[in-house]
C-alpha cells in the first residue's frame, strides 16, 4: 500500500537567467513504516528530494502525495531533522522541544499532558538528564539527538532525515544509528533518510534509493535491503546478504556512476 | 547496543548526582584563596587608572596655577565648584540644584526618546530585514540620515512641534534611531536558513516568528545597536538642552559659559562623561544578560 507517492517529480532552478535541471523525472512509491535511504554523489540533488518532500522547496512538475493528500507547503506531520540540529541556542533542550510540543499540540493538550509528552520523547532518544542544558553546553551528537526529539515531538506521519549523523564522530554515529533503528522498532515510523555512507544505509534502510549523478539526477536503482530486523552491526559485518548488499551500492557509485568532478 | 545505552543513562545519573554534591564540599576550603584571587584582581584593575588620574591632576595643576592662566586649576575648581562635587542632589528652589538632579532631569528626555527609538527602531529593522528590496531601497537612504549631526535636526524640530521638550525628545529619537534600524535589519537578514525551515516546518505565524525567532536570533545585532544609539542619544540630549533651556545638564553648561563659572563646566563635563559610560555599560550588560547563549554554536 502506498503511503507517500512522489510521480514524475521535476525540479529546475532559475538562478540569473541561467536555468538548472537538478532533478529529472523522480518516482517512488513509500509504505507505511518503511525506512527508505537515499544515497548518491554530493550535488546530485539528494537533498533537493527532501526539501521537496518536506515542502520546503516547490516541484517544477509532477507531485507528491502524502496519504492520498497533496505536498503544497512543509508541515509537522513531514517532521526534518537537519543535519546541523537547527536548535535554537537561546532555549533550553526542554523549551527546543517545547516550541515545537506547543505549537503541535497547543490546542488539542492540556499543559501537563504536553509536559509529559515533550519528557517522554526526551526519554526516547535518552536525553531527559540534559532538559535544562543549552545546545551550547552538549556534544553534537546529543544536539542531534535532540533534533530527533524534536521532530518526533510533533507526531509526523514521515521522518525526514538530511544527513543526521554526517556531521557526528563514528562512534557516536553508530550510537546514534542503533537509537534510530531502536525508535523505529517501537513507533514503526515511516522514514526517509539522506545518506552517503553505505553501511549507514544498508544497516538502517528496508530499501536503498540510488540517484545518479547531478545534473538531471534521476532514480538509478532502488535496491531492497532483505535483512532481518532487529538488525546488529556486529552480527551483520560477516553477513553474506549484508554484504551483498553493500558491494550492489558501491558497484553504482564507484562503478557505474562515479563522480567525475573533481570533489 | 541501544539496551546499553538505556540501562547505562539512569545509572550514570545519580553518580552524576553525587559528584555535584562531592564538589560542592571543598568549595569552602577554597574560598579564602579566591577571595585574595578576586581582590587581587580588582586592584590589578583599579590601581593603574586611578594612578593615571592623579598624574594628570597633577600635571594640570602645574600647567593652570600660574597666574594668569585661561583654564582654572583642579585646586582652583575644587574651591570654586567643590559643592557640586559634593552634593549631587541639593534643590536651593528657582531651578538651582544639583548636578545630579540634573542629569537625572536629562536621563529622563533620553529615556523617552531612546525608549521610542529603540521600538521603532527594531520594528522597522525587522521589517526592512525580512525584503531585500526594502533593504536595497532604504538602507542607502539611512545611511545618509544617520550622518547627519544631531543639532542639525533641531531647527526643523523646533518648527515642528513649536515647544522645546518635544523637540529635544524628537532630536534624540532621529539621532539614535538609525544605528538601531540599520543592526537590527543586518541582524535579521543573518537569522540561519536553518531557524527559517525549523519556523516553516512548525508553520509558525508572522508574530510568533517575530518574538520565537527572529528577535532572539537577532538579539546581538540588536543590542549592539542599541549600545551605540544610547551613546548618540546622549551626545545628542547635551547639544539639544544647551539650545533649548530647560534645567537639564547641557542648559547647565551653557548657563555656566554665559556666567563665565569655568570650573562648574568643568565639573559637569565629568558628570556628563561618567553617565554617558554608565549608559553604554547598562545597555552592554543588559544585552550580554539577554543575549546569553544566543551567539556560538
Amino acid at each position: 500500500m502506498t503511503y507517500l507517492r512522489i510521480e514524475n517529480v521535476d525540479k529546475q532552478f532559475d538562478r540569473a537567467g541561467q536555468r538548472s535541471e537538478v532533478l529529472k523525472d523522480v518516482s517512488l512509491d513509500i509504505a507505511r513504516g518503511e525506512v527508505i535511504s537515499i544515497i548518491g554523489h554530493s550535488g546530485c540533488g539528494k537533498s533537493t528530494l527532501l526539501n521537496l518532500i518536506a515542502g520546503l522547496t516547490e516541484v517544477s512538475s509532477g507531485g507528491i502525495q502524502l496519504e492520498g493528500r497533496e505536498v503544497n507547503g512543509p508541515g509537522p506531520e513531514r517532521a526534518v531533522v537537519f543535519q546541523n540540529h537547527s536548535l535554537l541556542p537561546w532555549l533550553t533542550v526542554y523549551e527546543n522541544v517545547n516550541l515545537a510540543v506547543a505549537k503541535v499540540f497547543g490546542k488539542t493538550k492540556t499543559g501537563s499532558e504536553r509536559h509529559d509528552w515533550i519528557m517522554q520523547n526526551l526519554d526516547l532518544v535518552q536525553m531527559s538528564h540534559a532538559k535544562d542544558k543549552r545546545p551550547t553546553e552538549i556534544s553534537g551528537g546529543m544536539k542531534q539527538r535532540v533534533g530527533i526529539a524534536r521532530a518526533l515531538a510533533m507526531q509526523p506521519k514521515i521522518l525526514l532525515l538530511d544527513e543526521p549523523f554526517g556531521a557526528l564522530d563514528a562512534l557516536t554515529r553508530a550510537h546514534l544509528q542503533d537509537a534510530v533503528m531502536d525508535i523505529q522498532k517501537r513507533l514503526g515510523s515511516t522514514m526517509i533518510m539522506i545518506t552517503h555512507d553505505v553501511d549507514e544505509a544498508v544497516l538502517l534502510s528496508d530499501r536503498i534509493v540510488m540517484m545518479t549523478n547531478g545534473p538531471s539526477a534521476r532514480i538509478g536503482e532502488v535496491l531492497p535491503v532483505p535483512l532481518e530486523r532487529p538488525r546488529n552491526r556486529i552480527e551483520l559485518a560477516g553477513d553474506r546478504t549484508y554484504l551483498k548488499c553493500r558491494e550492489a551500492v558501491l558497484k553504482f557509485l564507484y562503478e557505474r556512476h562515479r563522480f567525475v568532478e573533481a570533489a | 547496543m541501544s539496551a546499553n545505552v538505556q540501562r547505562l543513562a539512569p545509572a550514570t545519573m545519580p553518580d552524576a548526582k553525587a559528584a555535584a554534591e562531592v564538589f560542592a564540599l571543598p568549595t569552602p576550603a577554597t574560598r579564602p584563596g579566591s577571595w585574595s584571587k578576586t581582590l587581587a584582581s580588582i586592584a590589578a584593575n583599579v590601581v593603574p587608572p586611578l594612578v593615571v588620574v592623579a598624574l594628570i591632576l597633577v600635571i594640570w595643576q602645574i600647567l593652570c596655577a600660574t597666574p594668569g592662566a585661561s583654564l582654572p586649576a583642579p585646586s582652583q575648581v575644587w574651591a570654586e565648584a567643590g559643592e557640586l562635587i559634593v552634593s549631587p542632589f541639593f534643590d536651593y528652589g528657582q531651578g538651582d540644584i544639583g548636578l545630579g538632579l540634573r542629569v537625572l532631569i536629562s536621563l529622563q528626555r533620553v529615556a523617552i526618546g531612546f525608549g521610542i527609538a529603540a521600538l521603532v527602531g527594531v520594528t522597522v529593522g525587522a521589517v526592512i530585514g525580512q525584503s531585500i528590496w526594502a533593504m536595497r531601497g532604504l538602507d542607502p537612504i539611512f545611511q545618509i540620515l544617520r550622518t547627519v549631526p544631531p543639532l542639525a535636526w533641531l531647527p526643523l524640530s523646533l518648527a515642528a512641534f513649536m515647544d522645546s521638550a518635544p523637540s529635544a525628545i524628537f532630536v534624540i529619537f532621529i539621532t539614535s534611531v538609525w544605528p538601531v534600524i540599520i543592526n537590527t535589519a543586518v541582524g535579521v537578514r543573518n537569522i540561519p536558513q536553518d531557524y527559517r525551515n525549523v519556523a516553516r516546518i512548525l508553520q509558525l505565524n508572522q508574530v510568533e516568528f517575530f518574538f520565537k525567532i527572529m528577535i532572539p536570533a537577532a538579539a546581538p545585532y540588536i543590542f549592539t545597536g542599541l549600545r551605540i544609539g544610547v551613546g548618540l542619544s546622549w551626545l545628542a540630549i547635551v547639544a539639544a538642552e544647551m539650545l533649548t533651556g530647560g534645567v537639564g545638564i547641557g542648559f547647565f553648561i551653557w548657563d555656566a559659559w554665559n556666567s563665565s563659572r569655568l570650573s562648574d563646566i568643568i565639573v559637569a563635563l565629568v558628570y556628563i562623561g561618567v553617565v554617558g559610560f554608565i549608559l553604554d555599560r547598562l545597555v552592554a550588560a543588559v544585552g550580554a544578560f539577554v543575549t546569553r547563549g544566543t551567539t556560538a554554536n
